[in-house]
C-alpha cells in the first residue's frame, strides 16, 4: 500500500519537489560547474578545465587554512561530543535535581544565541586570561558552540530509551558504568555519531566565532575564503568549495551507511 | 537442568528448619513525603511461588524493586540466607528480574539477550552457547535465536525475557506484572507454563500482579498490599474464604457486605442485626471485638436462590439464613448467572448461580419473588 502511494506523485507534487530541490541545489551546482571553467573570469564560460584545482594544490596558504579547519573541526567535534553526551545524560538520566529545568534551558540557549555575541564574549574571556589566540582558542570556541547541538541530538535519543534497559543490565550483572557501556552507549551510538558529524560540519562552516577567537597566522578555511573573496572571487575558490561539498557529501553518505549497517547487524554493534 | 540437586535439597532442608530464604523486616521507603513502603515485614521461603497483589499505587512494585536492588530502603533489614543485603547493588544480588515491558536489549539478538548475563560472568563461549540453547528449549523458542526483539511477537518476547532472567539461575526470580501485555487466552496458558517451570526448576519466584486470578492461579502464598503495608499473607483459599478484613474481602473476589451489630449468641453462632438485610446468623468469629460495629460478608456463589427456600431447619433455629426479595436484575455469563435480588428489607444482594445443566430449570425472571438463602458457616463476620 505504502509503496503504491509513494510511487504515484501528482503533477503538483513533482513540480513543487523540483522547485524545492532547484532552490536548494542550483547555486551549489552552478558553483561546482564554474569550478571547472577554463576562463579566469568567474562569470564567463570558457570551456572545461581542471586548472583551478591544480593551482589550488599550489596555494600553500589555502591548504594550510584547510588543514587548520579540519584539525579544529575534528578536535572540537570530539570534545563537543563527549561533553554534550555527558550533559544529555545528566539531564535525562539524573534524578530530578533542583534547577534542572534552568540547566537544560541554559544548555540550549547557545542554539539561539547570536554568534557575534558568543564570539565577542569568548574573545573577551581569552583576552582576560591572556591566552595566545590560535588553534586552541578556536577549538575551545567551537566546542562551546557545537556542544549544545550534540546534547540536543543525544538527549532526544536518550528520551526514547526505556530506563528499565539499564536496570536490566545491572540486574544481569553489570555495575552501573558497565551497564552504560554495554547497553546505553550502543543504543545511543547512532545519535552520538550524528552529533559528532553535526559538530564537525558546524565547526568547518563557522566564520563569525572563528574570526573573533583566532590569532594571526592561524586562519581557518572560511576566514581565508572570505578574505580572498573580498579582493575578488578567484576561480580557485570555486574549486575548494566544490571539494568541501564533495567531502561533506561523502561523510553524510558514509554516516547513513554506518547507521544502516549497525541496525542490520544488531549483535556486533555491542562490545562483547 | 538440575546440576546441583544436593544444593537444592539442602536449601529445602533449610526451609524446613524455618530459616527463610529472604527475610524482610520493618522495611520503610519514602519518596519525598510519600510513604511507599511502611514498616513492612515478610518471609519468603525457598522453593515457594509468592505473589504480591494489590491495587495500583499500593507499593508492590516498589517492594519488588527494593528486593532487586533498584531502590534502597530508608530503614529496615533485608536478610538473604541471614546476610543483610538491603544496600547491595543489583548486580551483587543473586536475584534476577523479569520486567513488565520485558526490557529486551534492542541492539542484541535473542541469543545475545539471553547470553548477556552469562558473558558478564566471564563464562567460556562454548558453555554460554550450551546454556543459551538450553534456555531457548526451556521456553520453546528453538530456532529463533538469531532474531532481534523487534522481529518477535509479544508472546515470544515475553519468553525471551523469561529465558534471559532464568539463564543465571537466580536464587529468586522476580516477576513484575509479567503477563500484563498478553491477551487473556495467552495469559492463561502462560500462567500454567510459568507454574510448571517453577516446579520443574524448583526455584523461588516472587510475582507482582494486580490481577487476582493470576495470583490465585500461580501462587502458593499471596501477600495483599495496600498503602505500603501487607494487609494479609495467606494461601489463596484462606485469603478468599477467610479474609482478615472487610477491605481484603472486597478486594479479592466479589462479595455482599452488610453492616450490623451482634445482638445474640448461642451454640457457637452469633446473630447480627444488619442495617438493611434483616437478621443474619453466622459462625462465631474467633477474634473480633463483638461490641463494635461489624459487617457480615457473603460470597455470591455461596448464596442459593429458590422460590420458597429450604423446607426444614434441621439443626435448630438458625440452620439457614433466608432473605426474601424480588429479582431486580439478571446477568447471564454463560457458565453462571448473576441474580441481583432486592430484599424486602431494602438491601440488594448478588447471587452467583452456576448453570450446571443446559436446561433452564433454575432460571428466574425479573420481578419474580424468590428467597435467597445461605448457611451461617458461609458468612464471614469482619471488622470494618
Amino acid at each position: 500500500m505504502a509503496s503504491h502511494s509513494v510511487s504515484r506523485l501528482s503533477p503538483f507534487n513533482v513540480v513543487s519537489l523540483a522547485l524545492g530541490l532547484a532552490f536548494l541545489y542550483l547555486p551549489i551546482a552552478i558553483l561546482m560547474i564554474y569550478s571547472f571553467n577554463a576562463s579566469r573570469l568567474v562569470n564567463v564560460w570558457g570551456g572545461w578545465s581542471t586548472r583551478w584545482y591544480v593551482e589550488l594544490m599550489n596555494d600553500q596558504a589555502m591548504l594550510a587554512a584547510a588543514w587548520m579547519s579540519l584539525r579544529v573541526a575534528a578536535v572540537s567535534a570530539t570534545a563537543a561530543t563527549i561533553l554534550g553526551t555527558l550533559a544529555a545524560l545528566a539531564l535525562s538520566r539524573g534524578e530530578r535535581f533542583r534547577g534542572r529545568t534552568l540547566f537544560s534551558g541554559m544548555l540550549y540557549a547557545p542554539l539561539v544565541m547570536p554568534e557575534v555575541i558568543t564570539g565577542l564574549s569568548l574573545l573577551l574571556l581569552f583576552v582576560a586570561v591572556q591566552t595566545e589566540r590560535g588553534f586552541w582558542t578556536v577549538t575551545i570556541a567551537h566546542t562551546t558552540l557545537t556542544m549544545c547541538f550534540v546534547a540536543v541530538v543525544v538527549q532526544s535519543r536518550l528520551g526514547a530509551i526505556d530506563r528499565s534497559l539499564e536496570e536490566a543490565a545491572m540486574d544481569l550483572g553489570c555495575p552501573p558504568a558497565r551497564a552504560f557501556l554495554y547497553v546505553t552507549l550502543p543504543i545511543i551510538l547512532p545519535a552520538v555519531i550524528a552529533g559528532w558529524l553535526l559538530a564537525f560540519t558546524l565547526s568547518l562552516d563557522d566564520l563569525v566565532i572563528a574570526s573573533f577567537t583566532t590569532g594571526p597566522g592561524s586562519s581557518t578555511l572560511p576566514i581565508r575564503i572570505y578574505s580572498e573573496v573580498r579582493l575578488g572571487v578567484k576561480p580557485q575558490i570555486n574549486a575548494i568549495c566544490t571539494l568541501i561539498v564533495a567531502a561533506i557529501a561523502v561523510v553524510i553518505v558514509a554516516a547513513s551507511l554506518i547507521a544502516k549497517m549497525s541496525s542490520v547487524r544488531g549483535e556486533s554493534a555491542a562490545p562483547l | 537442568m538440575d546440576e546441583h540437586p544436593q544444593k537444592q535439597e539442602a536449601m529445602q532442608a533449610g526451609a524446613a528448619l524455618d530459616t527463610p530464604l529472604l527475610r524482610i523486616s520493618s522495611l520503610t521507603k519514602r519518596f519525598g513525603g510519600y510513604v511507599a513502603i511502611d514498616q513492612l515485614s515478610l518471609d519468603i521461603h525457598a522453593g515457594e511461588f509468592f505473589a504480591l497483589l494489590g491495587p495500583s499505587g499500593c507499593g508492590k512494585t516498589t517492594l519488588l524493586r527494593m528486593i532487586a536492588g533498584f531502590e534502597t530502603p530508608d530503614s529496615g533489614e533485608m536478610l538473604f540466607n541471614g546476610e543483610n543485603i538491603a544496600s547491595a547493588l543489583p548486580h551483587q544480588r543473586p536475584f534476577n528480574m523479569m520486567f513488565q515491558n520485558y526490557a529486551l536489549f534492542p541492539h542484541l539478538t535473542v541469543e545475545g539477550n539471553i547470553a548477556f548475563g552469562l558473558k558478564r560472568l566471564g563464562m567460556q563461549k562454548a558453555d554460554i552457547k550450551d546454556v543459551v540453547a538450553q534456555m531457548l528449549a526451556l521456553v520453546q523458542l528453538d530456532g529463533l535465536g538469531k532474531r532481534r526483539p523487534d522481529q518477535l511477537s509479544g508472546g515470544q518476547r515475553q519468553r525471551v525475557a523469561l529465558a534471559r532472567s532464568l539463564a543465571l539461575r537466580p536464587k529468586i526470580l522476580l516477576l513484575d506484572e509479567p503477563m500484563a501485555a498478553l491477551d487473556k487466552k495467552l495469559r492463561e496458558s502462560t500462567q500454567r507454563e510459568l507454574l510448571e517451570l517453577q516446579r520443574k526448576l524448583n526455584m523461588t519466584f516472587i510475582i507482582v500482579t494486580h490481577d487476582q486470578d493470576e495470583a490465585m492461579t500461580v501462587a502458593d502464598r499471596i501477600g495483599v498490599m495496600d498503602h505500603g503495608r501487607l494487609e494479609q499473607v495467606a494461601p489463596p483459599r484462606q485469603l478468599y474464604e477467610a479474609p482478615r478484613s472487610r477491605w481484603i474481602a472486597e478486594f479479592v473476589g466479589d462479595v455482599n457486605v452488610f453492616d450490623g451489630k451482634v445482638t445474640g449468641e448461642e451454640n457457637g453462632r452469633v446473630t447480627l442485626e444488619t442495617r438493611d438485610a434483616g437478621v443474619i446468623a453466622a459462625l462465631k468469629p474467633p477474634s473480633v471485638d463483638e461490641s463494635k460495629m461489624l459487617c457480615v460478608a457473603i460470597r455470591p456463589e455461596k448464596i442459593k436462590i429458590s422460590q420458597y427456600g429450604p423446607v426444614n431447619d434441621l439443626g435448630g433455629n438458625a440452620a439457614f439464613n433466608r432473605l426474601p426479595g424480588v429479582v431486580a436484575d439478571i446477568g447471564y455469563l454463560g457458565n453462571a448467572t448473576i441474580y441481583s435480588v432486592r430484599l424486602d428489607t431494602g438491601a440488594v444482594l448478588r447471587a452467583n448461580v452456576s448453570n450446571a445443566t443446559r436446561l433452564d430449570t433454575d432460571s428466574y425472571h425479573v420481578g419474580q419473588r424468590v428467597v435467597a438463602w445461605f448457611v451461617p458457616a458461609d458468612c464471614m463476620v469482619l471488622e470494618q
